[in-house]
């Protein structure tokens, strides 16, 4: 009888803890997760809906639309904000692996102890915000000519996506054995074919890390487009979208919301299948 | 290839290239030299420039280096807008830190145990750090709008509010608190997700001692788990305040430094100084306050990487 009341007392404690531990889970998903929620349903909501001020806000009363979305698409330059916002992109990490991939290599193997301290001086570039840098850059750009232009933020990108990008390159170098290059110059290769044909075909998974981190880094990106472009048609989405889809004192908080929502959902699901790696090159290795 | 010349200079020129791709050291500086001169040119440089505006006169219509001493940084000074600036930079990225750490920790404890959908529960708890920051800035407008403000309704229907009544989320009494709402809920996702990669890395074993010592919930908590988290926290910590000393976003979506300049930081500040009114040397005095803040940060990065034997 004693046993059995012991075991449904750790029973007990059992399910309290889970029950407290889903009650946590669920209270703070509900805080991150509601902004977005809240995006979708704006987004469905026919506008008479939307401005009924009586009716409770968190449900559809009337049939959800796509009225919204089409305005978006047509009423606004959207598309052209998503087309510039993957030219940019493309171009930046191009220009990232470019010079972040070798680099990396460079620090992890090549230069010797210096290249530690190096890649560590590298990194903390990254903590130098834009907010200092955006008011000299803007003379800068406007001295090259390239005010107004998407060639401004293709120049100026990689200030921050290349610093992050060598981090991560060095520790995702410094994780493959030596072993693998000293064997292929045994059999003649030189180091840089060594490099070239042997070490970055097997880093792909660490290249494409780069590759997605970047490309993030620049639909996030504000301060810099915000304050280079002006016209509509040249504006990337995290620009455009908050910009122009305001017209005077009318807002269209049905067509923004689907803005929001189209322009982050496909980043989220890519980027919560990186992010170990994203946060093992955040930790500066804090974890070992 | 039948010219002689030729086959010695391309053959001289495969020596010299051979005799560099197995020199280690010059080989390796040749492949850093461009990140380098990039990092330098683009980061140092505009830096440097930065300084010098800030003690010259040049507008975004006149390029006019001729030495103005101090002069900004006494009109700072004597501008109250700097003042709230500077005491509001404070208040959003310290308050909203301290928040972030109590509910870091609390939510990657309850992660840790593994339930289905985790994948799910992660990917929506990422969302704001991923999501373009003016784009969910832009959502938490559409939450704090004056008229329709969806928290204003869920006030009323608890009888916080009486059926007329509402908050002003973004007034000058509450514009301050909800912008560092925001800051948390931007970066709570970062800290959570740091703070589970620390916890899963402290061995079972440790875990068990302290059970068998007799330990209870909370002495393991806070005498074994936390300590041996103590650099990752840090970690999560110095980037959360980066994140939110030198963000613009949020008080450019939300409130553009409003109502009568009582929400902006001083990046927000330096932004509407150098940009929308074009004093580029008054924009770039207020953006180097920001400066020593974070070599701070950066020197207690650097500690912590050091003190936990990884450089």
């Amino acid at each position: 009888m004693e046993r059995r009341a012991m075991h449904l007392k750790y029973r007990l404690r059992g399910w309290a803890a889970s029950g407290g531990q889903f009650g946590i889970v669920a209270a703070f998903t509900a805080f991150l997760a509601f902004p977005f929620y809240w995006m979708v349903i704006t987004t469905f909501k026919q506008t008479g809906d939307l401005m009924d001020k009586n009716a409770n806000p968190l449900i559809f009363h009337d049939w959800p639309t796509l009225e919204q979305l089409r305005y978006l698409f047509q009423g606004t330059e959207f598309g052209l904000w998503l087309w510039n916002t993957a030219w940019v992109g493309g171009l930046v990490v191009t220009i990232t692996v470019l010079l972040a991939v070798p680099a990396g290599y460079s620090l992890a193997r090549l230069i010797g102890p210096t290249g530690g301290s190096l890649g560590i001086g590298i990194f903390l570039t990254y903590l130098v915000p834009p907010t200092i840098l955006f008011i000299p850059f803007s003379r800068i750009i406007a001295d090259l000519g390239l005010q107004n232009s998407l060639w401004s933020l293709v120049l100026v990108y990689p200030s921050f996506t290349v610093p992050f990008c060598t981090w991560l390159m060095m520790g995702f170098f410094k994780s493959i054995p030596a072993d693998l290059e000293e064997a292929a110059m045994l059999d003649g290769y030189d180091r840089l074919q060594a490099f070239l044909r042997v070490v970055v075909p097997i880093s792909m998974s660490g290249i494409l890390t780069s590759v997605i981190f970047a490309f993030a880094l620049v639909i996030q990106e504000f301060l810099y487009a915000v304050t280079f472009v002006s016209t509509a048609t040249r504006m990337t989405v995290s620009v455009g979208v908050p910009t122009y889809a305001i017209r005077g004192d009318v807002y269209y908080w049905g067509s923004l919301m689907a803005g929001c929502i189209i322009a982050s959902v496909p980043i989220a699901i890519v980027y919560n299948i990186f992010v170990d790696r994203f946060v093992a090159g955040f930790t500066v290795g804090a974890i070992k | 290839m039948s010219d002689p010349k030729t086959a010695t200079a391309a053959a001289e020129s495969a020596r010299g290239r051979k005799r560099l791709a197995d020199n280690p050291g010059r080989l390796g500086w040749l492949l850093l030299a461009p990140t380098l001169l990039y990092v330098f040119g683009l980061v140092a440089l505009p830096l440097g420039l930065s300084l010098l505006y800030s003690v010259t006169n040049v507008t975004v219509s006149r390029l006019d280096y001729s030495f103005r001493g101090l002069d900004h940084f006494r009109a700072i000074f004597q501008n109250p807008a700097f003042w709230v600036a500077l005491k509001n930079t404070f208040i959003y990225a310290i308050g909203a830190q301290v928040i972030v750490i109590i509910m870091g920790n609390v939510l990657a404890l309850a992660l840790m145990k593994n339930f289905r959908g985790k994948w799910f529960v992660r990917l929506l708890i990422l969302f704001p750090f991923v999501a373009p920051v003016s784009l969910g800035a832009l959502g938490w407008m559409w939450i704090f709008d004056p008229t329709y403000s969806v928290l204003n309704y869920m006030a009323r229907a608890v009888h916080i509010l009486g059926p007329m009544e509402r908050f002003y989320w973004l007034g000058p009494e509450l514009g301050r608190f909800s912008i560092t709402l925001v800051n948390v809920w931007r970066t709570l996702p970062l800290a959570t997700i740091i703070l589970v990669a620390g916890l899963g890395s402290i061995p079972q074993d440790i875990h068990d001692a302290a059970l068998m010592d007799g330990a209870n919930f909370w002495r393991r908590h806070f005498q074994v788990t936390l300590p041996m988290i103590t650099p990752i926290l840090m970690v999560a910590t110095l980037f959360g305040l980066v994140f939110s000393f030198t963000d613009m976003v949020v008080i450019f979506i939300l409130t553009k430094g409003g109502p009568f300049n009582t929400t902006h930081n001083l990046a927000s500040l330096a932004y509407f100084t150098g940009v929308e009114a074009g004093d580029l040397g008054e924009g770039a005095a207020i953006s180097l306050f920001l400066l020593p803040l974070l070599v701070v940060i950066a020197i207690l990065m650097l500690r912590v990487a050091r003190r936990s034997e990884v450089i």
